[in-house]
């Protein structure tokens, strides 16, 4: 620190050591996305049971939500207990629209992510100003007003739900097959899944880190605290409603028993017990517990039980879970750039 | 020269304490100010004041001629002002890179679809963000791996990432709080030389510092508080002779009493700054280094 | 309209009663503690319990007898409460909030689903069921059982009270709330007097839920769900962290969602609730009797 502008040799950031170190590096990073996707994509080869491929297929869709939720939990640090209900409002507008104005399914997307930006703005808006605590209850309210709204609105078909929404079809070609199904879900999900990691690895992804870290700190390096907090908000209701806008096209009817509290529970746990803020963490996370329970079907009474004693367990021994997010950056991302000068200049 | 700090008769209460009660003092650019007092006399509840993290009860504070007074620190921020804080305040979890490239968020923009399609601006942004933080911790002189969380940094190590961190805002103002404590000799000697190329770059500095060897040797001028009020401003040799800063610092000639506050009337004001900024700080600050009233005329102990 | 705010005034005294658990907790520890309607919900199951076994030697129940299961059963209550704090919210004391928020929401399930396993899915008929004589005041018809029931949750609330203000335990607990740091450092056995906190709050959801059980007649397995965010709503109503604002708000929430009730039909009972809570929160989110915390932008 003696000299000023000699102080260069731009020493290559650490994290090589050695080959089998850099193969892992390699794994952890830049391959697991495809790799999962081509898992994802011979998976029906091995097993394609009507049975079978509906399973997966509601896996992928919780993979959808709990990646959307990651963004809110896992990198914002804020806690959402009623994310079901932005399930809810994706659903019941893309079904709603499907059946009584007969569009199209993928016609109503863009009104999807209309609705879910308004529904996030309208309980965000006064509850992201207050301590995260109220925001975990609050959203806990939230979801109880949507399935009672649900319950009891005649255009949302009261308590037996909506009925006959068509499946996905584009150009006229039906894909209401279950395999060709699958495979259009994997599709949007590994795009979701894609562009959520993209925003996590962008400025605003890095504003919410920076927020979960010490909010005080953002603030004074100029992060607009509250607006960033709602940008979170509002791509996880965004996701949260896409995955609603699948879960209707393969089930073709929805109820508000679809979207209780367990539900919104059952996607935080997939977050906490994959590594919260950890994408591929949260991926396996979300197929560990829509898979399980298919596994230990003998045992369902005792799953939820399990469930909420493993949240415990995971918080008090594992708080990072069972894929942790990195704490170290990888060389690709800290690597100067070839005209790297050291001149400090104040723009 | 108009000022590029504007301070205008701050008050800040606590309910019935006042915390700061009416100070004025102005920053011109590229000057390093040095604003000096005894615990709880209300530097960091100013600080604190000027970056929007407190409203002010009454008074103004102006940045470049723009009123900042009621606005948010993130706002405030946006106006050229950047801070580190007296506990250090990083982004432990994440990496020392991107402590420093939080920054550049005011003057990098990406939008959300360069961040999704991966667009040439948002390639070039990244990079530029990278470079930068290698540039501030460069000038900074850290050492340590920069890939690693900044909650495995040593100490000083982690002051240096701070001051890169604010550094890298590009500000026209940056406020110091108690960057010296907790800090070794040497370390002390690297902070002087660090603030004086800073101010070398055009950039302005108020400076909360209780090691008034550091004080003395860098400041162009000092402010003195006690009890919120300000007692003193002028030259560190005018201020040093001031016979009200004496009396503040020494209140008898007993030493330790200005610093351990033990029957100093100063600590009565020491619960009006929000007992959560302080309880971690200023027992740093006081056990870290070297006493306000011990120093004041060891002049320049720093560089001895 | 006396019929409707008599209403009010028992459903709210139910909520203050549980409002007060949460608000005791939270003033002390700054935790939502989400499994505090399942501890209501476990008062009614243990005092369920209790009174199928205590029928098979007693022909009819005397009063009496009604009252050594509430005392039974908030004592049981009160320990499966300390026992939670022990086990899931001590270890994380000094972790991030969002920690013991989840481990919270884990334990509420944990009660939830684990009283499934034990005493099935189906609801379960209380033993006894307090209904009976009603008088008639201004027009509303009162039940004996809803006033002895009011009297019951007054004379807890007011004990409690008491107990806060002037015990030495209830020193400490505040100390604690305003400076755990500096409550230790003055000798307060910080553990000790959160367990207490605990085994009271969690006492008086008991009670709560035995009198809901003992009156209403029928309880399952996720009935403290939503009455556990109908109390935070109390409890942020009337200013989160103060036992007067939690009863005050308890009241208050009672009142409205009678109102709303009489205007809106009963099965927008709960959204209005909700909706009123998040209006409240963007409004005044200290509460009502909530203090005012320092300006901080």
């Amino acid at each position: 620190m003696t000299t000023t502008k000699t102080v260069q040799p731009p020493k290559p950031p650490a994290g090589g050591g050695g080959l089998g170190n850099a193969a892992k590096t390699v794994l952890r990073s830049r391959w697991i996305g495809p790799v999962g996707l081509f898992l994802g994509a011979i998976a029906p080869i091995l097993i394609a049971t009507p049975y079978a491929m509906n399973v997966m297929t509601s896996a992928l869709i919780f993979v959808m939500l709990a990646v959307g939720l990651n963004i809110v939990v896992g990198q914002c640090g804020l806690l959402d207990l009623g994310y079901a209900a932005f399930f809810a409002v994706g659903a019941y507008t893309s079904g709603i629209l499907a059946t009584r104005l007969h569009w199209p399914l993928l016609a109503t997307i863009p009104a999807v992510i209309v609705v879910t930006v308004l529904a996030g703005i309208v309980v965000g808006g006064p509850t992201l100003r207050l301590r995260s605590d109220y925001l975990a209850i609050v959203t806990l309210g939230f979801g109880e007003i949507i399935r009672v709204t649900a319950n009891n609105l005649s255009i949302t078909g009261g308590p037996e739900g909506i009925y006959g929404i068509p499946s996905l079809s584009v150009a006229g070609v039906d894909l209401s097959n279950s395999v060709v199904f699958y495979y259009v879900v994997l599709v949007i999900v590994a795009a979701a899944v894609l562009g959520a990691n993209r925003l996590i690895r962008s400025r605003l992804g890095r504003a919410w880190r920076f927020i979960r870290e010490d909010e005080d700190a953002a603030e004074a390096m100029g992060v607009h605290t509250y607006r960033v907090k709602m940008a979170a908000y509002i791509a996880g209701a965004v996701w949260g409603g896409l995955a609603g806008v699948l879960f209707g096209a393969q089930l073709s009817a929805i109820s508000p028993a679809s979207f209780t509290f367990l539900q919104s529970a059952l996607v935080l746990m997939a977050v906490v017990l994959g590594g919260m803020g950890s994408t591929p963490g949260v991926v396996i996370g979300a197929l560990f517990v829509t898979m399980l329970p298919e596994a230990l079907r003998g045992l369902s009474d005792y799953r939820y039980f399990a469930f909420g004693a493993l949240l415990i367990i995971v918080m008090v021994l594992r708080p990072q879970g069972l894929w942790p997010a990195r704490t170290r950056e990888p060389a690709r991302t800290a690597r100067r750039s070839a005209t790297f000068d050291g001149e400090v200049r104040i723009r | 020269m108009s000022a590029l700090l504007d301070v205008a008769d701050l008050h800040l209460a606590f309910g019935g304490v006042k915390a700061v009660d009416g100070l004025s003092f102005q920053v011109h650019e590229a000057e390093i100010v040095s604003v000096i007092g005894p615990n709880g006399a209300g530097k960091t509840s100013a600080f604190n004041c000027i970056t929007g993290f407190y409203r002010a009860t009454s008074g103004a504070i102006t940045i470049a001629g723009t009123d900042v007074t009621r606005l948010r620190p993130s706002a405030v921020a946006a106006r050229g002002v950047s801070r580190t804080f007296q506990n250090v305040r990083l982004f432990g979890d994440l990496p020392v890179l991107d402590n420093v490239r939080a920054g550049t968020h005011l003057w990098l923009r990406q939008n959300v679809f360069d961040a999704l399609l991966h667009t040439p601006r948002y390639r070039r942004t990244e990079q530029v963000a990278t470079d930068e933080a290698h540039r501030w911790l460069d000038f900074v002189g850290l050492r340590a791996d920069r890939t690693g969380p900044a909650r495995a940094l040593p100490y000083g190590e982690q002051r240096r990432v701070e001051i890169a961190r604010a550094l890298a805002r590009h500000p026209k103002l940056l406020l110091l709080d108690e960057p010296a404590a907790g800090l070794n000799h040497n370390e002390k000697l690297e902070l002087l030389e660090l603030i004086r190329r800073i101010r070398d770059l055009g950039i302005a500095i108020v400076l909360i510092e209780h090691d008034m060897g550091l004080v003395m040797e860098v400041s162009q001028r000092v402010v003195v508080l006690n009890f919120g009020r300000e007692i003193a401003d002028g030259s560190p040799e005018a201020v040093r002779r001031d016979p009200a800063v004496i009396e503040a610092y020494l209140g008898s000639d007993d030493e330790p009493a200005a610093e351990t506050g033990d029957h100093e009337p100063a600590t009565a004001t020491g619960d009006g700054e929000r007992p959560t900024e302080t309880r971690d700080g200023e027992r740093v600050a006081e056990t870290g280094d070297g006493e306000p009233s011990g120093e004041i005329d060891r002049e320049a102990g720093a560089d001895a | 309209m006396t019929q409707i705010i008599w209403n009010g005034l028992f459903v709210g005294s139910f909520y203050a009663l549980v409002a007060l658990g949460y608000s005791m907790v939270y003033g002390i520890m700054k935790l939502l503690n989400f499994a505090h309607g399942d501890l209501y919900m476990l008062g009614a199951f243990i005092g369920f319990a209790l009174l199928t076994s205590f029928s098979g030697f007693t022909a009819t129940l005397s009063l009496v007898a009604l009252l050594v299961v509430l005392l039974l059963s908030m004592v049981g209550t009160g320990l499966a409460g300390v026992a939670i704090e022990r086990i899931a919210y001590r270890p994380l004391r000094s972790a991030p909030r969002l920690s013991l928020l989840i481990t919270a929401v884990g334990a509420s399930f944990a009660l939830e689903y684990g009283m499934r396993i034990i005493a099935g899915p189906n609801p379960q008929v209380y033993p006894v069921r307090l209904g009976g004589s009603s008088v008639h005041v201004l027009g509303a018809r009162i039940g004996v059982a809803q006033l002895v029931l009011i009297g019951v949750a007054i004379a807890l609330m007011v004990t409690l009270n008491a107990m806060v203000m002037r015990s030495r335990q209830g020193r400490a607990m505040r100390a604690i709330a305003l400076d755990p740091v500096a409550a230790r450092l003055m000798g307060v056995d910080v553990n000790r007097v959160i367990a207490m906190a605990f085994f009271i709050g969690s006492a008086l959801a008991g009670a709560a839920g035995v009198m809901a059980g003992s009156y209403y007649g029928s309880i399952n397995f996720l009935m403290g769900f939503i009455i556990g965010l109908k109390a935070f709503t109390a409890a942020v109503i009337g200013g989160i962290g103060s036992f007067k604002g939690a009863m005050l708000g308890g009241v208050v929430l009672g009142l409205l969602e009678s109102f709303g009730t009489h205007f809106l039909g009963g099965q927008w009972r709960d959204v209005f609730a909700f909706a009123f809570l998040i209006l409240f929160l963007t409004v005044r989110p200290t509460g009502l009797l909530g203090e005012r915390v320092t300006e901080r932008v």
